[in-house]
């Protein structure tokens, strides 16, 4: 592409990285001349201290900080500081363990709420200044969190059953003819062991990679149509102009969704959990 | 390396880099520590005290209502209590009242009766004198009369008829009051 031209797709463009590349993390100290290293091979810094482990850091320290400054002397009669904390913790503790859970809810209620705001908050942070970046987009993320789950929806079965009879509870559902168990024994065991983990990893990364994959392609190709095009160029078209400021305008739209799916994940990944929990515990499932 | 075009059959699946997994996990637990520890903890004692709070209210005012509903009771029974001895000593006093009448009357007419007996006797006694005194003028005056009748003619009914009067006019302003 030659410097009156223009590309929807910036990979093709290499750098200076826009759109997709977006989603690479970068090191936070990419000079790497204190390490000695010579700038070629990759060291742990390129890993360890990336953009994106640096907003996940601010995320914990931001969910912390909110909760502890909202629970700070609390109050029977709250005000507001206290009230918008009660509100949040409501949702949650009410809305989601004590509904779903039931009677033990109690014990389950810091796993949901840490979950649910860390969630919530680095969901945010794909609309908000400063990163503009959706931090589970990186699907390492999401995995942890969905492994962190696992564990703990199959810790709680097999403690409360031991371990065969957690997994005969799970993969032999009652009232099912015994000829058919062949069938359904494996078909449970796979839902219940292999494909919840995977979805609710796959959910929440997914839902936010293609979300921030679509707000690019509308901002990144929007601002390439705008800029890229030379009217002293031959092979100008005023219609690019209007597709990019069209493409500007509509990629406010997708930020209003991603700012509705990112909340909605934040949730669904939290309910999910606390179902996954539920079942583990429940006498007959 | 771009995440789309990564060298793994699975693609972007695959974290970038396995940093991501640990430091998310980190975070994470860190943030479940807290939350179990400290802000939960503290919601809940917050509740519980609002709890306690709301439904120590609810106790004290059952108490008190029970209290209020106590006293009326007791009220509510001195009041009858009252009306009842009201209404006993309004009759009671009914009673003596028309004892006193009945004394009183009986007293007035025990001394009518007296006065009246008092003034029979006396009466009596004032006609017996009348009559003695009476008699005993009478027959002076008798004599008086048949004196003075024989010292005239009595020749025509006028002058019979107008000594009788002169007598009778003397008789009148000599005899004593009854």
């Amino acid at each position: 592409m030659g410097p009156g031209g223009f590309s929807l797709v910036p990979l093709e463009s290499g750098p200076p990285q826009f759109g997709v590349s977006a989603f690479e993390s970068r090191p936070l100290f990419p000079s790497r001349a204190w390490l000695d290293s010579g700038g070629q091979e990759t060291v742990w810094t390129d890993i360890w201290l990336t953009n994106h482990i640096a907003q996940a850091v601010i995320a914990a320290g931001l969910v912390i900080g909110f909760w502890l400054f909202v629970s700070r002397r609390s109050q029977v009669v709250p005000g507001k500081r206290q009230f918008v904390g009660e509100y949040l913790y409501e949702l949650v503790r009410n809305g989601v363990a004590r509904s779903i859970i039931g009677l033990e809810y109690r014990r389950y209620l810091p796993y949901l709420l840490a979950l649910f705001s860390f969630i919530l908050i680095n969901n945010l942070f794909g609309q908000f200044f400063l990163f503009m970046f959706p931090t589970f987009s990186k699907i390492g993320f999401a995995w942890g969190l969905a492994a962190a789950s696992w564990i703990l929806y199959n810790g709680v079965g097999i403690k409360r059953y031991g371990l065969i009879k957690y997994l005969s509870k799970m993969t032999l559902p009652q009232g099912v003819p015994k000829p058919l168990l062949i069938l359904v024994a494996p078909l449970e065991f796979i839902s219940n062991f292999l494909v919840r983990p995977l979805t609710l990893g796959l959910r929440l990364f997914a839902n936010l990679f293609a979300g921030h994959l679509v707000i690019m392609v509308f901002v990144v190709g929007g601002s390439w149509l705008l800029w890229s095009t030379k009217s002293s160029s031959p092979d100008y078209s005023p219609i690019w102009n209007v597709a990019g400021g069209l493409s500007i305008l509509m990629s406010f739209a997708v930020f209003a969704i991603e700012l509705l799916v990112g909340c909605l994940q934040a949730y669904i990944f939290t309910v999910l959990t606390a179902q996954y929990v539920s079942s583990s515990l429940s006498e007959e499932h | 390396m771009y995440p789309l075009e990564s060298d793994s059959p699975l693609g972007p699946l695959l974290p970038e880099h396995i940093s991501e997994l640990v430091v998310g996990l980190i975070l994470f637990a860190l943030i479940w520590f807290i939350m179990a520890k400290k802000v939960v903890p503290t919601f809940e004692r917050t509740y519980q005290q609002r709890d306690d709070a709301i439904r120590g209210g609810i106790e004290r005012a059952e108490r008190a209502q029970s209290e209020a509903e106590t006293a009326l009771a007791q009220y509510n029974a001195q009041l009858a209590q009252a009306e009842q001895e009201a209404s006993q000593i309004r009759d009671q006093a009914r009673a003596s009242s028309a004892q006193a009448q009945a004394e009183a009357r009986r007293r007035a007419e025990a001394e009518a009766d007296r006065i009246l007996a008092g003034a029979r006797t006396q009466l009596e006694a004032d006609r017996t004198h009348a009559m003695t005194e009476l008699r005993g003028q009478i027959g002076g005056l008798a004599t008086d009369l048949a004196g003075k009748i024989l010292g005239e003619v009595l020749t025509e009914d006028e002058r019979a008829r107008r000594t009788v009067d002169r007598f009778i006019a003397d008789l009148e302003t000599t005899s004593p009051k009854a």
